[in-house]
């Protein structure tokens, strides 16, 4: 249950980093935290302690119960690519900004007006 | 029928795209459009197929059966949705063409676009949750991309913030989806409503309301969390802001909404308040906040926000009148607002701004654009007989009928506010006294052929409220809608009885 609990303070965190800070970097590295916890929450319903690969081979015999859970292991690795492809968008859109106001400051990037 | 069809035509469209039509830009621009219409073609023979097999076709993307693979899934509701999302794609696809002459890199752009369409057909097709994520930050990506295409410093930072607001919510989403999989074992949405549906209402499904309404609330662009909205449609070329307006809202917002929590959750009687409080709201803020905008596109914008509101408020009553007037305006706003959205286009291709201040007199020079802006305005206010008429009115009737008075007046009124500041666009840039701003380019022919088809079906699509016509191809939407437990019945038989469990 710890674990659990630690995990949403995780994602807790990304959204935390993601409001407050200015940066544009760190804007970015916030929203990576809160991924990271969301497939960390996704690994940890998979485990079981003590199971073995969800793998069946003769020989090996292991009984269903006693196999980690497969599906939310494949989702961890989409959600990571997933993940990979905003942070690097991400980052290159805030390359271009930086060359258009020469600032990673949100606070100074303000011409779009409500 | 083939469904993935639907997904990897257009995938493969953006592939050949990227690998071929680098150089040739007519080479582009032609294999988008024969994708688009090979996907509205389908769409069309699709839905009018439907019928004939029992209103549901399902198909599994691999040797397993449901729940062990992936289904895509294509009843009433999502063959409609397919319609409005290829008719729109095609439309804004061919107005592109020329449009785009003002921009580098046009096979850049269909590539984008037909990864858009992609994840759209996706999300509307797919049966499974994490599929309908996935999809969705296909179209997503491809969104974000495209709101900076021009990389000019407000596009960036238009884009900058849409992504923001977009990955953190996607986040949540998928936390949500985390939470539904460790409490029913399961991905596979009628899986999950079945499951669900044998074990009443857990407390933990609370949080995955929360963090679903928050998220797809978020891409719906309901008010708390409409901020990216103004910012991101105005930015992006004419044509992407048609198609953002037009249908994206609608398929990664209010479609999901309504498919995860109307077929899977059957309906929750606490999500549709807070749906119904979220929807009033955007209607109204979003309506005065138009008023007082002098971009004409950033006041397409907010004018956004509140007819999607609309939508939602149709769907949020649950009552079949109320749903099918849901129903009716998603289709109708998706005509008129990508019309409003082409014709601020083609003001900008043709004087370079799109300040309202600046412009002003442009009938006389502009006649195509300024008669089917003078369309498109009619049948946003809701001035019979364009289509916008007939869905408000069913909207609020319903809202009236559902023992919400209050609520059918205030979408009323915003009615009138609505005609109000469409006509501040009319009397500022069309009408009036002649602006600062020149003509300086004729708009192109493609560009005005298709203002007039859409023109044209803001009329022509008020025939569907002919009571045999909407008995025919209505009413079973209604009824797929409304069937609280009709989704999981229909796709209960497809699935694996096997040994495997």
């Amino acid at each position: 249950m710890i674990l659990y609990i630690m995990c949403f303070f995780l994602f807790l965190v990304g959204i935390y980093g993601a409001i407050t800070k200015r940066d544009l970097i760190k804007i970015i590295l916030a929203i990576g935290i809160m991924g990271y916890s969301v497939n960390l929450f996704l690994v940890l319903l998979a485990y079981r302690s003590g199971a073995l690969i969800p793998i069946l081979v003769e020989g090996l015999n292991i009984p269903p119960n006693m196999m980690v859970d497969p599906i939310p292991q494949a989702l961890v690795l989409t959600s990571i690519v997933i993940e990979l492809g905003i942070t690097a968008l991400m980052a290159a859109l805030a390359i271009r900004i930086y060359q258009k106001y020469d600032t990673f400051d949100i606070t100074k990037i303000r011409r779009l007006q409500g | 029928m083939i469904l993935s069809q639907f997904i990897f035509v257009p995938l493969l469209a953006a592939f050949l795209i990227v690998l071929f039509a680098r150089k040739k830009e007519n080479v582009a621009a032609i294999i988008a459009l024969a994708a688009c219409a090979w996907i509205l073609i389908v769409a069309v023979i699709g839905f009018l197929k439907l019928p004939a097999h029992g209103g549901l076709i399902l198909e599994n993307t691999s040797g397993w059966k449901i729940p062990y693979t992936i289904a895509l899934v294509l009843d009433n509701l999502s063959s409609f949705m397919l319609i409005v999302v290829s008719l729109i794609g095609f439309l804004s696809a061919f107005y592109s063409v020329q449009y785009l002459n003002h921009f580098n890199g046009k096979w850049n752009f269909f590539a984008l676009f037909m990864l858009m369409m992609t994840g759209m057909n996706g999300v509307i097709l797919t049966g499974d949750f994490f599929n309908l994520f996935v999809f969705m930050e296909i179209s997503l990506y491809s969104a974000y991309a495209l709101v900076a295409f021009g990389t000019e410093s407000e596009e960036l930072e238009a884009a900058f913030k849409y992504a923001l607001m977009g990955a953190i919510t996607s986040t949540m989403i998928l936390f949500g989806i985390g939470i539904l999989y460790s409490y029913t074992s399961t991905l596979t949405m009628a899986d999950v409503g079945l499951q669900l549906s044998h074990s009443g209402t857990p407390k933990l499904l609370f949080l995955v309301y929360g963090l679903f309404i928050a998220g797809f609330g978020l891409k719906t662009a309901l008010v708390p969390f409409h901020a990216w909205l103004p910012d991101a449609h105005p930015s992006a070329p004419a044509p992407i802001s048609a198609m953002l307006s037009g249908v994206l809202i609608k398929t990664l917002g209010v479609y999901a909404i309504v498919r995860i929590f109307f077929n899977v959750f059957g309906a929750p009687t606490v999500v549709l308040q807070i749906l119904m409080l979220l929807a009033i709201l955007s209607i109204v803020i979003g309506g005065f906040l138009s008023i007082v905008q002098w971009d004409f596109k950033r006041l397409l914008g907010f004018s956004s926000i509140s007819q999607i509101g609309y939508v939602v408020l149709g769907f949020a009553l649950g009552t079949p009148l109320g749903i099918l007037g849901g129903i009716l305006h998603l289709f109708y706003h998706a005509i008129f607002k990508s019309l409003l959205f082409m014709d601020s286009g083609a003001v900008e291709y043709a004087t370079d701004t799109r300040d309202l201040r600046q412009l002003g007199g442009l009938s006389k020079e502009m006649k195509v654009t300024s008669s089917t802006t003078m369309v498109g305005t009619l049948s946003i206010a809701g001035i019979p007989p364009f289509n916008g008429f007939f869905s408000k009115l069913i909207i609020i009737i319903a809202c009236i009928q559902a023992g919400r008075v209050v609520l059918g007046i205030i979408a009323a009124l915003v009615s009138i506010v609505t005609l109000a500041y469409f006509l501040k666009v009319q009397k500022h840039a069309f009408y009036g006294k002649k602006g600062s701003a020149k003509v300086l380019e004729k708009v192109p022919l493609a560009m005005k052929a298709v203002m007039i088809v859409l023109a044209a079906l803001c009329l022509l699509s008020s025939l569907i409220m002919i009571p045999p016509i909407r008995e025919k191809y209505i009413s079973p939407i209604v009824d797929t809608v409304r069937g609280k437990t009709s989704y999981i019945q229909n796709i209960e038989p497809y699935f694996d009885t096997g040994s495997i469990k």
